[in-house]
């Protein structure tokens, strides 16, 4: 089946099977920052943006975003980089595998609530799943980016 | 793998229904659960297009779109100012933003999954669904009904002036529930859902007036906690009446033993919430 959509801001057109998954979709469009993780939709890792809202696109199939907007990371370069180098200047990260979900879900918080407090981006990241930072580091992270882009200095 | 031969995106409930009569074809909410399963599925119908995904409010009820996401019930200021925010309670913990923004309510009411904290919570309100074929039903009533082909477009929730309150345990953070409890507390009643037993949820009712299974002490306590009066004794009475009430099971989540404890437990919490004096709400 034809899809088309707007994939990181570009109209796309596709021959699709029905049964396509939107994860292996966007990796087949040159996005590999979309990965698995889990299998059981709960690790956070394949976040994308379905109109402009955070999904996990393992669970969607692509005839589904068929007419919609689908952002990836490599959609998200400026304020990715930007947030993802902080995260990494400040070590907030082990081994960095579950980075690209964790970053686009971040920007779905900070695009949804600028200022969150650790409450509300604890409960905002927890379908973000990292197996070996204990998710201090993300938080001290964050933290301090955002402290940053208030125009405090950066620890 | 769930594989499917074709996806159709229907113009109508129609021809949704007529489409879902066949076995070996699937309709989908938020597709997490089937999308988990090894069916090989002839056509998959998807209800995207039909309008479905909306939450209306009125002076009398909140009308819920089947395609209505758990993510927009988290978020509807209606909904939580009504329930005093017992709804955004009952589903923020599902997972995580991101599958919350696809799970459905029609999804998870229609399976009638036991560990649904969405069916716990709406067990707890005056709350019907509207079926294709069936009809507005109770869903307390559509709970026990079996499992069939029929079509959930909405689930209506009727306002009364109640208090609502929702507890749930879980081992670790967006897991399942190891036990769910949702109580309303409303006019002379307090309706008590426990789910995740693990079967799926139960109501309970509980009368200020001798009019239910419950001792008379139990009754009692009731209307203490319906008139916002309510001391931990009325709330703890209340607790050990619905634990006895309510079967609970085991799995590798939880004894059997270990539920009935947590009903004991979220029980008295919850009827607190809904109704304890000031000083003795948690």
């Amino acid at each position: 089946m034809n899809i088309s959509m707007i994939l990181n801001g570009k109209k796309i057109q596709a021959d699709i099977d029905p049964d396509m998954l939107l994860i292996d979709f966007v990796r087949s469009q040159n996005c590999p920052s979309v990965k698995r993780g889990c299998e059981t939709a709960n690790c956070g890792l394949c976040t994308v943006f379905l109109d402009d809202r955070p999904v996990l696109s393992c669970s969607v199939l692509a005839a589904r975003a068929d007419g919609r907007k689908v952002t990836t990371l490599e959609g998200l370069q400026e304020e990715a980089y930007e947030f993802g180098q902080f995260i990494a200047d400040q070590g907030a990260e082990q081994c960095g595998f579950c980075n690209p979900g964790f970053v686009m879900n971040a920007i779905a918080l900070f695009r949804e609530n600028p200022d969150p407090g650790v409450e509300e981006i604890k409960e905002y990241l927890s379908g973000n799943l990292c197996r070996c930072s204990g998710y201090e580091g993300q938080l001290r992270g964050i933290l301090a980016f955002l402290e940053w882009k208030k125009g405090g200095k950066q620890s | 793998m769930f594989t499917c031969k074709e996806y159709r995106k229907v113009k109508t409930l129609e021809e949704a229904w007529e489409l879902n009569q066949k076995r070996s074809n699937q309709l989908i909410g938020g597709m997490l659960w089937v999308k988990m399963g090894q069916r090989s599925v002839q056509t998959v119908i998807d209800l995207s297009d039909l309008g479905l995904d909306q939450i209306e409010e009125t002076e009398e009820e909140f009308s819920i779109g089947c395609m209505a996401t758990l993510r927009q019930l988290e978020l509807h200021e209606g909904l939580n100012v009504y329930t005093q925010g017992a709804v955004r309670e009952s589903v923020r913990h599902i997972v995580g933003v991101q599958f919350r923004n696809l799970a459905t309510v029609g999804g998870s009411i229609f399976g009638r999954f036991g560990f649904s904290d969405v069916l716990t919570m709406f067990l707890a309100m005056d709350t019907y669904v509207e079926l294709y074929k069936g009809g507005v039903v109770p869903l307390a009533r559509f709970v026990e009904m079996k499992r069939d082909r029929d079509i959930l477009v909405r689930v209506i929730v009727k306002k009364g002036n109640g208090r609502f309150a929702y507890q749930s345990m879980r081992n670790t953070k967006t897991d399942f529930p190891v036990l769910a409890v949702a109580v309303s507390a409303a006019g002379d009643r307090l309706r008590i859902s426990v789910g995740a037993r693990p079967a799926r949820a139960m109501l309970l009712t509980v009368s200020s007036e001798k009019i239910c299974d419950a001792a008379a002490e139990v009754c009692r306590a009731a209307g203490q906690i319906l008139s916002g009066e309510g001391t931990e004794d009325d709330a703890v009475l209340i607790g050990a009446y619905v634990s006895q009430s309510v079967p609970t099971g085991s799995n590798l989540r939880g004894s059997a033993q270990y539920r009935s404890h947590l009903v004991q437990v979220l029980v008295k919490r919850a009827c607190l919430e809904t109704g304890g004096k000031a000083a003795e709400q948690r």
